[in-house]
């Protein structure tokens, strides 16, 4: 149905020293979901807003399809947009909460009906369509703020953060849901969110982005398997990724004594001093005489089919917390020392100083 | 004018303490928010009240005095020894045949209901663009509208008497003028307080209705307009006692048509004779005004806005 284009969209607030969002170039296609997400201050709810026509673009394009949306009002775009605060219309019922666009766009009274009915069906709201907000779970009302959206069949949905006020199990459930309910009804949606675990279980893509500018744009599992920068890699991913500080010496990577087996690329390009990044799963568990990288556990964490395992080496560079996740259970204890090393194909190597990639 | 400011203020206050005391269950012993009842607190507020309602009552005790008794003795007097004060209806029966309070309560109606509505319907468009809309000059705008809260009544009057009057448009003397005028005097606080109320609504819900493809027009009329009747009842009440009780403006300006006030005034004769009258027309008056309170009263609940976000 459409396709989502920013080309060089820049916004920039007025009086600000420097702009919210420098210049965003991406593509978005049909049907996808597409997860922004970032720290807070990042530029991913401004750029959704560019979008949704909420938020000037100072210079640059929007296109939905083929249409220049850049200067469209916020009703021509064929868009609907979910907020994190659900944005209801108190003194309205459900049902006419979810008819108002509809009434707006002047469709006749039997159709509106039809369609709110259809949409309450599917988000199970039909017993609550004369109810006021107030009298809704904060659940219900965020599937009223979804209702509101469907009822329209726009060409693209805008979420900013609809699962923020809900609490942690209602957060999951829905999660689910919104992703099916995507899926099922195939419309391009763009998905913005600071919680790196909606990201990854909800995106088709997942858009990850700093400062304004996008740092990658790629599927979860690729974002977490090849992170371009020390940004990403320590985004995403929970835990999160192990970064060790490392010198690199003739093709070798060297934390103290410890020798971190890295792959052919990154032994060919890495030079002075350098990022290794491991993931806690990435790590095994050695003999002393092996040589791996020391760890003295401080904590263990118990989840019953696995273990994360807290520590630190004391090597220069190295964080405080050292993560690795142990499967099975009851092997590792608090105050022991282990011994842990990787594989060359599990470590990422960026350069310190620039945060690029480094490995294959 | 700083008196309406204060009293707007204790409205606001006084409705959002209500709206959170109904969100709470009652327990006996506790105060609507859990915390203990505080014995001090209830004295002290009971004290005040009595203090606030002692005039109103001597004034009420007065109004069934005759004149002879009220400059012989105290109003208190009456209360203290009730079987030998001499009660009267006299006062009453006097004030209803005396003068044209019947034709001034039609008068006043016909001033103060227009007085209310059109000012508060101005203001609201006004609030409306001040809180919602981006134009040049906004903030100073709003700044000079807020500036002439400190523009007294008084000092208005001869100009606008030679604007109004037969030297200028003509309208001295009409209903129309009395209605401009309150208006105009209305008009500031009621655009800062309207303002003010407008921009605790959530900006979201504006911003939902922008992409629903609401015009203003549509979103003041069916959004704001509603989710604002708090505010818009609260100020309603208080330009309603204003204009009720208002003697400058329409003895001024409306000289064809006296109001209660106006006529309640010429009971009082230039060496104060008639003045035990003044004190029962005062009550009749003020029938009117408490009725209009007491309806009104309950919008000053702000729980309408509960559920158009989260919690």
């Amino acid at each position: 149905m459409a396709t989502i284009t920013f080309e060089k969209a820049q916004r920039w607030y007025p009086g600000a020293d420097v702009p919210a969002v420098p210049g965003i170039d991406l593509e978005i296609r049909d049907g996808e979901f597409m997860v922004l997400v970032g720290p807070s201050g990042c530029g991913k709810s401004t750029t959704l807003r560019m979008l949704a026509g909420l938020e000037e673009v100072n210079s640059g394009k929007i296109f939905i399809g083929d249409r220049d949306i850049t200067n469209l009002p916020p009703k021509d775009r064929d868009i609907a947009m979910v907020f994190q605060n659900y944005a209801l219309y108190p003194h309205m019922t459900v049902a006419e909460n979810m008819g108002f666009a509809l009434k707006m766009a002047k469709i006749p009274a039997a159709e509106r009906e039809k369609r709110v009915q259809e949409a309450a069906e599917i988000l199970g709201l039909v017993e609550f369509l004369d109810r006021k907000p107030k009298a809704l779970s904060g659940g219900q009302r965020q599937r009223v703020a979804m209702g509101r959206a469907i009822v329209r069949s726009p060409q693209v949905f805008c979420m900013d953060e609809p699962l923020s006020n809900l609490d942690a199990k209602m957060r999951v459930q829905t999660r689910t849901d919104i992703a099916k309910l995507q899926a099922d009804l195939g419309v391009t949606t763009v998905y913005v969110t600071h919680d790196q675990v909606e990201a990854m279980t909800m995106g088709d893509r997942v858009a990850v982005m700093k400062l304004g500018e996008l740092q990658q744009v790629d599927t979860p599992l690729g974002l977490y398997d090849r992170p371009v920068n020390l940004f990403v890699a320590g985004f995403i991913g929970s835990p999160q990724m192990n970064l060790l500080e490392a010198t690199a010496q003739e093709g070798q990577a060297k934390i103290g004594d410890y020798l971190v087996p890295v792959d052919e690329t990154a032994a060919k390009k890495m030079k002075g001093n350098i990022t290794v990044g491991v993931r806690p799963e990435a790590w095994r568990i050695v003999s002393e005489n092996e040589g791996g990288l020391p760890v003295r556990v401080t904590v263990v964490e118990e989840l019953g089919a696995d273990a994360f395992v807290y520590g630190s080496s004391g090597v220069a560079g190295t964080p405080n917390n050292i993560i690795v996740r142990v499967t099975g259970r009851d092997k590792v204890h608090k105050g022991e020392t282990i011994h842990v090393t990787t594989d060359p194909h599990h470590v990422h190597v960026f350069d310190t100083a620039t945060g690029e990639r480094l490995s294959d | 004018m700083s008196d309406r400011m204060d009293a707007v203020m204790v409205a606001e206050g006084a409705h959002s303490e209500k709206a959170q005391r109904r969100q709470y269950k009652r327990t006996p012993g506790l105060m609507a928010d859990g915390r203990r009842r505080s014995w001090t607190a209830i004295v002290t507020m009971v004290l005040l009240s009595v203090l606030w309602t002692v005039p109103t009552v001597g004034l009420l005790v007065a109004s069934f005095r005759t004149r002879d008794d009220t400059v012989a003795s105290g109003w208190w007097t009456a209360v203290f020894n009730p079987f030998e004060a001499g009660w009267t209806l006299d006062n009453y029966e006097r004030v209803f045949q005396g003068s044209d309070l019947g034709e001034g309560f039609v008068n006043s109606v016909v001033v103060a209901i227009p007085a209310t509505v059109i000012p508060i319907l101005f203001a609201a468009f006004a609030a409306y663009a001040f809180t919602f809309m981006n134009f040049r000059g906004k903030d100073v705008l709003f700044i000079l509208i807020v500036a002439l809260l400190v523009v007294p009544i008084q000092v208005a009057f001869q100009p606008l008497l030679n604007l109004l009057g037969p030297r200028g448009v003509g309208i001295s003397g009409d209903y129309l003028a009395v209605w401009l005028l309150h208006t105009g005097f209305g008009m500031p606080l009621a655009i800062y307080t309207i303002r003010n109320y407008m921009t605790t609504l959530p900006r979201t819900v504006i911003e939902s209705a922008k992409i629903d493809g609401a015009s203003h027009f549509q979103t003041f009329w069916r959004l704001i307009l509603p989710m604002s009747v708090p505010v818009l009842a609260a100020f309603a009440i208080l330009q309603f006692l204003w204009v009720w009780n208002d003697l400058l403006i329409a003895k001024l300006f409306l000289s064809k048509n006296p109001t209660v006030i106006v006529e309640l005034q010429g009971l009082l004769g230039a060496q104060g004779q008639g003045k035990e009258l003044l004190t029962a027309g005062a009550f009749v008056s003020m029938v009117l005004p408490m009725l209009v309170f007491f309806t009104l009263q309950r919008y000053f609940v702000r729980g309408l806005t509960a559920g158009a976000v989260k919690g």
